[in-house]
């Protein structure tokens, strides 16, 4: 990552804004907390996440934005409409950008740049299907090479591939 | 009704064939009309691939819904997290022309394009429309006397400017259609909150996850039911799965089965358990398999 990068995402407020998102009307009141079921076991403060986005980029650290599950009830609550969730997606976005992933997700990436499927088959499940009656592949990618091979040309077309590898350093 | 093409996603054929079965003699029943949709992908993950950058979900998204346009359908799927994929992609490209054309642009290097001329269904809000609660009331052949602690799953109705069902915090349509198999959907505090699943924490904070499954189930488990009934099959999963998870991480047994809304009409339709798949559940609970024989 380069510094000519960075200082354009210095300011997660306007990234936000610009993505028709804004943030800085938020009363800090804690509706969105207290709503919150991540918060409850993990921690997580939602109120906290949106007031550290409004002033730096340390957001993009904090351990916190993973742990959103996007339940939207933040969003469905919070007596300003601000997209909350949306905001934490957009952050998350800009945090990949910035080579921030944690491991099991780009793992994750990495089955779908390679099957197609996020959650690939196995044999236990082909099995599974088999007496159901069905058959062990499903009509999905798994089934159809060509498909898959359109599928991984889009992934390399709009650059995940790279994406997912750079997060991976 | 449009004819439709069944989106499978991911979770549903690679780890619980028997949702998707049972999707397909319930719709058959029916008498809607479906096809499959030969070469689809995943969605993509919403709580992942969304995040990680807008463009991506967005490609792969529309690579499914054209998929569908070329068949002439529209989209049915049985899942909470390709609905939200999908329904959103669907909007947002259609709204947005400069979105349109970028996306366009990527699709031409496989032969195709997105047009904007079909609609992306759930089957809860799908079967509440047409054929409705009443008339699936009507067509049920062995009516069910168990008590059902249903769960919605979040993106079924949230964000609700998206989806439009109305209320998210005490919703009843889906009750409806729970209630037209003969089962009583039972009322439990917490009923809308999160199973704890979805955003990758699953995948990634998987312990977080658990303490927010399990807070669900206790509240499940005081209101004496005889399954957890879903529509998404990640959802299925969290709570299956997870109950085996909590099990082995922190001895603590809630043995309560899960079925999704497709497995529960297959049987209110009179199909065996193991005609839809119940059986190959992880959690296994014989004494409630028992308890539906002795229902027909
Ligand atoms: S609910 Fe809305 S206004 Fe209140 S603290 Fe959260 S983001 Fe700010
Ligand atoms: S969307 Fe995320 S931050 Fe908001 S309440 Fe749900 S888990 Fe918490």
């Amino acid at each position: 990552m380069n510094q000519s990068n960075k200082s354009n995402k210095s300011n997660i407020s306007d990234a936000l804004k610009d993505a028709g998102l804004p943030i800085l009307t938020c009363l800090q009141c804690g509706t969105c907390s207290g709503s919150c079921p991540s918060g409850r076991y993990t921690g997580m403060i939602t109120r906290k996440l949106v007031r550290e986005a409004r002033v730096s980029t340390d957001v993009l650290h904090d351990p916190d934005l993973w742990m959103c599950t996007t339940c939207y009830t933040c969003q469905e609550r919070c007596p300003r409409e601000i997209k909350i969730t949306d905001a934490i997606l957009a952050i998350r976005t800009i945090a990949v950008h910035e080579g921030i992933m944690l491991p099991e997700h780009r793992r994750v990436s990495q089955l779908v740049l390679e099957h197609g499927h996020a959650v690939p088959i196995n044999d236990l499940v082909k099995e599974k299907r088999e007496r159901l009656g069905m058959e062990a592949l499903p009509e999905t990618v798994h089934k159809y090479p060509d498909a898959l091979l359109d599928v991984q040309t889009l992934l390399e077309s709009c650059g995940f591939d790279k994406l997912a590898a750079i997060a991976q350093e | 009704m449009n004819k439709l093409s069944l989106y499978l996603g991911c979770i549903t054929p690679n780890r619980y064939p028997g949702i998707e079965k049972a999707t397909k003699l319930c719709l058959d029943r029916l008498e809607i009309d479906y096809a499959d949709l030969p070469g689809a992908s995943c969605c993509p993950a919403p709580g992942v691939f969304r995040s990680f950058d807008k463009a991506t979900w967005l490609l792969l998204a529309s690579r499914n819904i054209v998929l569908s346009e070329e068949m002439e359908r529209d989209v049915l799927t049985i899942c909470n997290g390709c609905y939200g994929s999908l329904v959103d992609a669907n909007n947002e490209l259609k709204d947005d022309l400069a979105l349109k054309k970028s996306t366009n642009t990527h699709l031409e290097k496989i032969g195709k394009a997105f047009k904007g001329t079909v609609a992306v269904r759930h089957i809860i809000e799908l079967l509440y429309d047409e054929p409705g609660p009443e008339k699936i009331k009507e067509m049920v052949t062995s009516p069910l006397d168990i008590r059902v602690a249903l769960h919605y799953g979040c993106h079924l109705v949230k964000p609700s400017k998206e989806r439009n069902l109305g209320s998210t915090e005490d919703p009843r349509f889906f009750d409806e259609l729970v209630e037209a198999t003969g089962a009583e959907s039972v009322n439990y505090p917490d009923k809308m909150a999160c199973c704890g699943a979805g955003g990758g924490v699953r995948s990634a904070l998987l312990d977080k996850s658990l303490e927010m499954l399990e807070h669900k189930l206790s509240r499940i488990r005081d209101a004496d039911v005889d399954c957890i009934v879903n529509a998404c099959p990640f959802c299925h999963l969290q709570f299956d799965g997870g109950q085996i998870e909590i099990k082995e991480k922190r001895g603590i047994e809630y043995n309560i089965p899960v079925l999704h809304y497709s497995q529960l009409l297959g049987l209110a339709f009179g199909y065996l358990p193991e005609e839809l798949g119940i059986d190959l559940n992880l959690v296994t609970n014989e004494e409630f398999l028992l308890k539906l024989k002795g229902d027909r």
